[in-house]
């Protein structure tokens, strides 16, 4: 090898690229969201004092409480629906399958709002509900307007509208895990029980979370629809009180602060669920705060 | 020496196309029994036969004295209910080309899982024992790795620990080494030819014709869904008689 003048290569700096275009961008947006924060903080009629006093309001409490119950419920036995749905349409009875297709068509393809006012309105179909046995004949009966209240409707409408949307991530899921995995397991002698909760659903849950958690923090303010027939959620709440004092815009900035808080909770819980169920298929090891850290080492 | 499988006049089709055209077929026990055939022989398909993965569509498989999958009433077969066939299952092990083990489980607790969840055993002993299986597969330091941390080849060693661990009478290998890097091959064999000195009755269906001289009792040639020559392994190795296995082992080795 000749040497060549280029070759001195002592004490050369490497320096990577500069990136000005990701400075400017940065730049640029950071002085358009202070410009906004300071229209919100500068402009008197956001009402700030009005959004602090009422953000702990009594019935505002209440309304977050309900907010909460009835996504709990309607995630819960959505799910659990869903779940039913999901298997139905997998199995090999083809009327299963087409009643569960039918379902989920039926309820997707109807909004919320008309399913909430529908249920709400359903005495104008059937006056009244009974339950009768043959040859007991009528066990239980009631006015339909008795049994449905919002509360009621609202649950129905609710969890009939999330099983429709669950049964089909759940079946995706399912749909996911490998035959292979399914044949080892009958291979070992489990039962399809057993296969289904051990082998199936944990893997399934790994493709079902992330849409899951989607459709729980959607359904969460899908809930504020039940305002519609005057069922106390944080919204209805925050409507009764600016409909007497006019602070409209306050309210419904308790309310959203309210959803934001909400929502930021579900979240973070959705993260570690996930952590929870990547376990033995992520590249690396996780802590219990899913990051990773080094992998014990293979075999020497 | 009486038998460990006794397969009668298995017949199966897919869609309408035969792959199996009535196999007879017995399998002594505590015997190496190797199935060769070209792709598309029905090999793996008898194989899986066996521990009733596939339906029949005619004949009789008995594991032992039980028959497998079906209830015989009169002149026909009633197929058994899943949970009945899964009792089954648990004196037949089976390892599978693609490891199939599961991976949000470790190695350990993908080997005690099924002996303590189908059979009850009592966890001290089952884990006592699935440490023996792992140290015997030469895997005892990996007993708390995820699968998806090992090589191919350990992958395939769990995967006959655990389905030893379940202490089955015959234990099944659908081409166990046919998805591995070929610097891989070898430690899984040498687990197998271990395991064919302890006595249990192995049905073994691979490309590995080293193995098959080295270990197998038996060799079953198999083509178009037809068993063509069938006996002891190295006088079929040496002086094989039909020309459809004359051809196969030229074309193998």
């Amino acid at each position: 090898m000749t040497p060549r003048p280029d070759d001195d290569i002592a004490g050369l700096r490497i320096v990577g690229n500069r990136h000005w275009g990701r400075w400017a961008s940065a730049v640029v947006v950071l002085l358009l969201l202070a410009l906004a924060l300071h229209s919100m903080l500068d402009n008197p009629r956001f009402e700030w004092d009005v959004v602090a006093a009422n953000l702990t309001e009594e019935s505002i409490l209440n309304g977050v409480l309900m907010t909460i119950k009835l996504t709990v419920i309607s995630v819960l036995f959505g799910f659990a629906g869903g779940t039913v749905l999901a298997l139905m349409r997998l199995s090999s009875n083809p009327v299963l399958v087409s009643v569960s297709w039918a379902y989920t068509w039926f309820f997707r393809a109807v909004p919320m709002l008309v399913q909430l006012f529908l249920w709400y309105n359903i005495a104008a179909l059937y006056p009244r509900l009974a339950l009768s046995l043959p040859w007991v004949g009528e066990v239980w009966s009631a006015a339909t307007n008795e049994v449905i209240s919002p509360f009621s409707a609202a649950v129905l409408a609710l969890v009939i509208h999330q099983s429709a949307y669950a049964a089909e991530i759940i079946r995706a899921g399912i749909q996911s895990v490998g035959a292979g995995q399914l044949e080892a397991a009958k291979a070992l002698g489990y039962r399809p029980g057993q296969i289904f909760r051990q082998t199936v659903l944990p893997q399934a849950m790994r493709t079902i979370l992330p849409p899951a958690g989607n459709e729980v923090i959607g359904q969460l303010k899908t809930t504020a629809v039940v305002s519609v027939i005057a069922l106390q959620d944080v919204l209805y709440s925050a409507q009764i009180i600016y409909q007497r004092t006019y602070e409209v815009i306050p309210l419904l900035l308790v309310a959203t602060a309210w959803y934001l808080l909400m929502t930021s909770l579900l979240s973070v819980l959705q993260h570690f669920v996930e952590v929870h169920f990547s376990r033995g298929n992520s590249q690396h090891r996780r802590n219990w705060l899913g990051r990773a850290v080094p992998s014990q080492e293979s075999e020497a | 020496m009486s038998e460990a499988i006794r397969l009668r006049g298995i017949h199966k089709q897919f869609s309408g196309n035969p792959v199996l055209k009535g196999i007879d077929l017995d399998i002594a026990a505590g015997s190496v029994t190797v199935i060769l055939g070209p792709s598309g022989s029905g090999k793996s398909t008898l194989l899986r036969c066996i521990n009733h993965l596939e339906k029949l569509d005619g004949g009789t498989v008995h594991v032992g004295d039980t028959l497998i999958g079906y209830q015989r009433k009169g002149q026909a077969l009633y197929e058994l209910p899943e949970k009945r066939v899964a009792e089954q299952r648990q004196r037949i092990g089976m390892v599978f080309q693609q490891f199939n083990l599961f991976p949000h489980r470790t190695v350990l607790q993908n080997i005690v899982d099924a002996p303590l969840r189908i059979r009850g055993q009592k966890r001290v002993e089952v884990q006592a024992r699935a440490m023996a299986l792992l140290e015997q597969v030469g895997l005892a330091h990996r007993a708390e790795a995820w699968p998806r941390e090992l090589s191919g080849g350990q992958q395939q060693r769990v995967a006959i620990a655990r389905a030893l661990a379940m202490q089955p009478e015959v234990m099944l290998f659908d081409e166990p080494t046919s998805a591995l890097d070929p610097e891989l091959v070898g430690e899984v064999l040498q687990v197998m030819k271990q395991l064919a000195h302890s006595g249990i009755t192995m049905v073994v269906v691979t490309h590995e014709i080293g193995f098959a001289r080295e270990v197998a009792d038996n060799i079953v040639f198999m083509d178009h869904g037809q068993v063509v020559e069938a006996g002891d392994a190295r006088n079929l190795l040496d002086n094989p008689q039909h020309p459809r296995l004359r051809e196969f082992l030229a074309s193998v080795l």
